[in-house]
């Protein structure tokens, strides 16, 4: 889980043996003159200077990252970021000028036309903002495209395609033309085109922006759903930072070709690397995505079920505290004890304390969200346990620090509604 | 290329950003005092006819007459085969269209026309139809019918191929893009000499010369038709590694239809209009009538060869644009 880009760097020959898809020093220059290598000035100029100067646009610059297998890898960033552009050199669809793409181990970017060819037919498909189906077939047979392109013979590409339009939901659809269709409903048809192949990566560039926001959501749940049944290594391209945050596993931030940011969704939220980010992440409620353990507090005492109930009153004392949380010999959490129920249980003479707990209080998961564990820890004044997904004790949750929180953005976006109504009325 | 910045104040910009600074009018205008005043000069110096002293036309004529008549003398077995091949396809055609009876081709090219295009046009077919043969043009057009026909048929030989290629390779475009414009503005009267020389007096210089004016519509707009397909669905279409064979034959071509139909609808409208002249060099039908009531001047006649082959032109037209534009519909799933 502690793939940060500098481990990878550090530990390279390792991750990348493991990555299913690994860029390194990724460049694409567009221009009539593009050096043949790697100049200092394509280095050092900016953006700008390199095309007032030299008339070269860079689309991509020294861009490096892995994407594990069966993971959902997120590239965002604003518009002109290169977000397409990579996601198009990694199809060489747009020749890269510099860097290495490797799938697999195997550099696409030494294959020859027959070897590409192979390459797209068997190991990718890609989804695109504009559908880009063919008016001439009807939804069936352009679902089956990728298939009789590869010479699949007809009766199982149907077969196939069908299979595949019917996991998208649109059984009953493949006779008529996809410009008879909505966009929702052909942004399905295209993403059946994609599964029809079953690509070991799917690519996909802004498949859902062109979509009403709520057939947007409607599209981003059916990914979520596909990929738990299916887990297939997906590069998804988006502008929509709550799009990234829902749907990506990891994610990068790319700014003038450039990557600024690699991370998880938790990552990026609570430290944005530098201002651009932080522009972005200022419009999203981070306690939707930011989870417990962000707030999570270690254990005031570590009590174990075997304890006489007077050790137990002796470590809360110790530290202060009123009430614990007791583990058995696994280290799994098994219940909560407070210094009153301790306290009947050694004049009831117990000789440990499993029969002190307290029924009341709720284990929360650490992966929670911030904002979901609300309506739950309002209740409470005392700390709340907070487990791992084994059912281990993994720390303490103090109640007020989610609302502290929830508190803290509320407040923050209030002054933004305010600011931006000045703003309107000044003008 | 270093443009540099206008820092500085007024009075320090050189001469030349100065006269860039003039208003395009003033420029302009002076330009042309200019211009004026050495014309009046050279007049009044050389007088206005002054000749260019030397004459290469006649030299680069006869150049051109060799080269024609080298041609004529020794490829003429190409000719010749061209010619029988050409005659072969004409003759099958016209015979089969006078083998017809008029009554099944009126009640078909009706049947086709309210199919088509809707029963106004159905009506129009049968009843301009029946006039022409009326009228005593019956032959007459089912000849020039299987002339446009044969036409038509090697323009689109021709002309879908070559757009093709043109569609796929820019040099090629540019190369061939000013030829096109030749062939289609240049007087038909000059090549219709050579067309002469290299196959005689008959059907097959008229074909030849009709093809050559009427072929250009139909390369272009097949070259186009293949070009304008949205390069969104091609690169799709490419992302799931299609071949370029593939991509020519399943999605460029399919989609360029219409856009061809339109092209060879072109092409068969300015064939009908090259019927006459080329009765000029032997082609009969309704073109010879009209060509014959000229010599006689007998305007009446003249007349009706001529409406004969308007109401050909408007059937073949109606016809052909209909059916592209059902195909068009087609592609785009609208009404
Ligand atoms: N063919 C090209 N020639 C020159 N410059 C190009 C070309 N294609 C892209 N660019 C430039 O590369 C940069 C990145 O473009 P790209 O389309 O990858 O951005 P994007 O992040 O996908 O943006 P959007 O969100 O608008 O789709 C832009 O500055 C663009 O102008
Ligand atoms: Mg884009």
């Amino acid at each position: 889980m502690t793939t940060d880009l500098a481990s990878t760097e550090t530990a390279e020959a390792d991750q990348s043996a493991r990555a299913k898809v690994s860029v390194r020093g990724l460049w694409k220059v567009f221009g009539s003159n593009v050096p043949a290598e790697l100049t200092p000035e394509l280095v050092e100029e900016s953006k700008s200077d390199l095309r007032e100067r030299f008339g070269l646009v860079v689309g991509l610059r020294d861009v490096s990252f892995d994407v594990q297998a069966s993971e959902t890898f997120v590239v965002m960033g604003l518009s002109g970021s290169g977000k397409s552009t990579l996601v198009r050199t990694l199809l060489r669809l747009i020749e890269p000028t510099f860097g290495s793409i490797e799938v697999d181990g195997e550099d696409i970017v030494r294959l020859d036309d027959a070897q590409l060819t192979h390459y797209r037919q068997n190991k990718t498909a890609m989804v695109f903002q504009h559908f880009g189906l063919l008016p001439h077939r009807n939804v069936l047979e352009n679902a089956a495209w990728g298939l009789e392109v590869k010479g699949v013979d007809k009766e199982e590409r149907l077969e196939r395609a069908r299979a595949a339009l019917e996991v998208v939901g649109l059984k009953g659809w493949e006779q008529s033309r996809p410009n008879t269709l909505s966009g929702g409903m052909q942004q399905r048809v295209g993403l059946a085109r994609a599964m029809a192949v079953e690509p070991e990566v799917l690519l996909m560039d802004e498949p859902f922006s062109g979509l009403d926001p709520l057939i947007r959501r409607d599209m981003q749940n059916e990914l979520i759903r596909l990929q738990q049944q299916e887990r297939r290594t997906i590069i998804f391209i988006t502008h929509d930072l709550n799009e990234a945050l829902k749907l990506g596993d990891h994610i990068i931030i790319m700014r003038d070709g450039a990557v600024v940011q690699y991370g998880t969704s938790e990552d990026i939220l609570s430290h944005p690397a530098d201002p651009y980010v932080e522009e972005f992440v200022r419009d999203v409620r981070k306690s939707s995505v930011v989870t417990l353990r962000t707030l999570m507090q270690p254990l005031a005492a570590n009590l174990s079920d075997d304890m006489t109930p007077k050790r137990a009153m002796d470590a809360l004392s110790a530290q202060g505290e009123v009430a614990g949380f007791v583990t058995d010999r696994l280290k799994m959490y098994v219940g909560a004890v407070s210094f009153s129920s301790l306290a009947e249980a050694n004049q009831r003479g117990d000789a440990n304390i499993k029969k002190a707990f307290v029924d009341d209080v709720p284990a929360l998961s650490e992966d929670m969200s911030v904002s979901a564990a609300l309506p739950m820890t309002r209740r409470f004044t005392g700390a709340l346990p907070l487990v791992d997904g084994a059912g281990g004790l993994a720390g303490q949750l103090r109640p007020a620090a989610v609302v502290e929180m929830m508190e803290r953005e509320s407040a923050e976006e209030a002054e933004e509604t305010e600011s931006t109504m000045t703003v309107g009325a000044d003008a | 290329m270093a443009t540099q910045a206008p820092t500085g104040e007024t009075e320090t910009a050189s001469i030349g950003e100065r006269f860039k600074a003039l208003p395009d009018r003033v420029v302009y205008l002076g330009g042309l005092a200019v211009f004026l005043l050495v014309s009046l000069v050279i007049v009044w110096i050389w007088g206005s006819d002054i000749g260019f002293g030397v004459d290469f036309q006649r030299s680069l004529a006869d150049g051109v007459d060799e080269a024609i008549f080298w041609t004529t003398r020794n490829l003429d077995f190409i000719f010749d085969n061209i010619s029988t091949g050409v005659l072969w396809f004409l003759l099958r055609v016209e015979s089969a269209f006078k083998w017809v009876p008029w009554p099944v081709m009126i009640v078909g090219v009706t049947l086709l026309g309210l199919r088509l295009a809707g029963q106004r046009m159905a009506i129009f077919s049968a009843v301009t139809l029946l006039g022409v043969g009326l009228i005593g043009l019956w032959g007459s057009a089912m000849e020039t019918l299987a002339l446009i026909v044969v036409a038509v048929t090697i323009s689109i030989g021709i002309a879908v191929p070559v757009g093709i290629v043109i569609a796929r390779n820019d040099t090629l475009d540019a190369l061939l893009r000013p030829i096109l414009d030749a062939m289609q503005t240049m007087p038909s009267f000059v090549y219709l000499v050579p067309a002469v020389m290299f196959f005689g007096i008959g059907n097959v210089p008229a074909v030849f010369a009709t093809v050559i004016y009427a072929v250009p519509p139909a390369i272009r707009l097949t070259s186009l038709g293949i070009r304008q397909v949205s390069p969104n669905i091609v690169e799709a279409a490419r992302s799931f590694g299609t071949t370029p064979r593939q991509l020519l034959w399943k999605v460029q071509i399919p989609m360029a239809v219409p856009t061809i139909m339109a092209g060879i609808n072109q092409t068969t409208m300015m064939a009908l209009a090259m019927v006459v002249i080329a009765s000029l060099v032997g082609a009969g039908g309704l073109g010879e009538d009209v060509n014959r009531a000229l010599g006689r001047l007998e305007p009446g006649k003249a007349l009706f060869g001529g409406i004969g082959i308007v109401v050909l032109a408007i059937i073949i037209d109606r016809l052909t644009q209909s059916a592209a534009k059902e195909r068009q519909q087609a592609l785009t799933g609208g009404h």
